[in-house]
């Protein structure tokens, strides 16, 4: 594949970029800048002591977008990249992260990022992040993204993940601290295959009066591979917090949840739920019923409970 | 056409030996309403999932419009034109109602109106339920009528219902048995109806009564419904001869 098109597809996968985006972007292609653009709105400035960048998005800045993307297309590549987000009060912008690894070579490819997040009273931040690795070389596809996201009163982010196939080793952490009034809502979606391993560390802190909290996790372990599900909901004052994980287990798989909930105050509120199951036997015939063979039934069943 | 011929279904329990079904052969001619009816555990439902392939039998022959498909799996069947609607439908995190009736209509571009008109004919509207999952957050009876949606969606040759009365409201039912009536005088497709409803019994060109593993008793439902309220009248043995003593 000529590496323009790799490049395209990385970007397409995890960025759903076609083409040159409209609004802010930064790409970051094998630890270089491959491409910037800042608006009136959004300011996006190289660290001047560590890799990464800073983004800073005005006050009152509605209806905007921000791409990040990370590509990474050679073998044995090694970072890690700090990117730091202030945005203002009253804002409401769609912030689209995510890390594509396209590696043909022996030499694993590995990228860790730590996302931090200061979103202002009253802003709403929608932040999508998705995973992919491709290529057909030996070395690893790695990743570990750290997400930490402080939200002042009134604010919301909807942090929507997405890894699906190809990642070889991920480790995430996240933490995110709600302050009066605040609302966290994240949707993990996982895949893994292969002898694939992948870690999920979540901490959702309900710090301010009336916050809220919501994890939905839904993750499909196949083949020989292993995941762990550590979601904490701690409540520090009269909030709400949810936590739900769903998984399905196939083949040799191997899955631990282990959902936490905390209460430090009277009239915090949490509720948790885990499950872990291999697919409904009477799903499968229902399908089977509707002319799907077994194979496109398992595909339409796993591809609902990812979407 | 639809011919079973010489069904036996046994099951090994320990040391036992159950005959579920027991020689059962019958034919049911194109475009016929036939209700099976009778007591639980008699073999319905089993009757009815060898016709669909979900239960094999353990010997015995089905033909399907000349063919034996008795070796043919589920899928193949549904390709055939056999639909099943299942008496506890299972349910789908993830999958909406649109999705379901569009994978049921085997048509990836089902119109909204196409899935409106299915809904309606189950007493469900289309605009509260389209981007619904089909998950736990739907009661019973929801379920049961999507499910049955379904299978019009599905629009196949031979129609099976499994008890379609059962966890439904009575507004629903009375608009479900308007739609299986109105099948009936329309449409080409021929329907095995399992209930236990003189409302849905008394549809059918035929009603077979199904007990202890064989066929008791076929007819039409003016000669099977009095028989059946003989036999259900009835009562408990145990308790006739408690009083006589």
């Amino acid at each position: 594949m000529m590496e323009h098109e790799i490049d395209r597809e990385l970007l397409e996968k995890i960025a759903d970029m076609l083409g040159k985006p409209v609004g802010a972007f930064n790409i970051r292609k094998d630890s270089g800048c491959d491409g910037r653009q800042c608006t009136e709105n959004i300011e996006i400035t190289n660290k001047e002591d560590k890799p990464g960048i800073d983004i800073r998005i005005k006050a009152g800045t509605v209806g905007e977008t921000c791409h990040i993307p990370v590509i990474i297309t050679k073998s044995g590549i090694n970072e890690m990249v700090y990117n730091d987000f202030f945005i203002g009060e009253n804002c409401d912008v769609d912030i689209v992260a995510g890390c594509g690894i396209h590696n043909c070579g022996e030499q694993d490819s590995r990228h860790d990022g730590i996302h931090t997040f200061y979103v202002g009273k009253n802003s709403k931040v929608k932040y999508t992040e998705k995973h992919y690795g491709g290529g057909d070389g030996k070395g690893g596809r790695i990743m570990n993204p750290q997400t930490v996201v402080y939200l002042e009163e009134g604010a919301t982010i909807q942090m929507d993940t997405t890894q699906i196939r190809g990642v070889d080793s991920t480790k995430r952490n996240t933490k995110i601290v709600c302050g009066p009034g605040a609302e966290a809502i994240v949707t993990e979606r996982l895949l893994t295959h292969g002898d694939q391993i992948a870690e999920s560390d979540m901490e959702i802190v309900l710090d301010g009066v009336d916050s809220k909290g919501r994890v939905i996790s839904r993750s499909v372990a196949q083949d020989e591979s292993n995941q762990v599900f550590y979601p904490r909901m701690v409540g520090n004052a009269a909030c709400f917090g949810h936590v739900q994980c769903d998984s399905i287990i196939m083949g040799n798989a191997k899955i631990k949840s282990i959902p936490a909930i905390t209460a430090n105050c009277t009239e915090a509120q949490l509720v948790h739920e885990a499950a872990i199951g291999k697919i409904a036997g009477d799903q499968m015939l229902k399908l089977q019923t509707l002319g799907l063979t077994e194979e496109e039934a398992e595909e339409c069943i796993l591809k609902g409970f990812l979407a | 056409m639809l011919e079973l011929k010489n069904i036996h279904y046994v099951v090994h329990e320990g040391d036992e030996e159950l005959h579920i079904l027991n020689d059962v052969s019958l034919t049911i001619d194109d475009h016929k309403l036939v209700v099976f009816t009778g007591p639980n555990g008699g073999g319905k439902t089993t009757l009815a999932k060898i016709v669909m392939g979900l239960v094999t039998p353990t010997s015995g022959q089905i033909i399907w419009n000349g063919q034996d498909i008795t070796e043919l799996g589920i899928t193949e069947r549904a390709k055939l034109g056999i639909s099943y609607g299942f008496q506890q439908p299972p349910r789908f995190k993830g999958l909406t109602v649109k999705d379901l009736l569009t994978l049921a209509s085997g048509n990836q571009k089902l119109s909204k109106d196409m899935c409106c008109q299915y809904l309606t004919k189950v007493g469900l509207c289309a605009n509260d339920y389209l981007d619904r999952e089909v998950d736990v957050s739907l009661s019973g009876g929801e379920v049961k009528r999507i499910e049955i949606a379904s299978i019009l969606a599905r629009n196949s040759d031979l129609m099976i219902f499994d008890e379609p009365e059962a966890g439904i409201d009575l507004w629903s039912f009375a608009r479900l048995t308007e739609t299986f009536e109105h099948i009936h005088h329309t449409g080409n497709a021929t329907m095995i109806i399992i209930s236990h409803q003189e409302r849905i019994i008394s549809l059918a060109d035929e009603v077979i009564v199904v007990g202890d593993g064989t066929i008791r008793h076929r007819g039409s439902a003016q000669e099977i419904l009095p028989q059946i309220l003989a036999d259900t009248l009835g009562g408990c043995p145990v308790l006739t001869k408690e009083v006589k003593a």
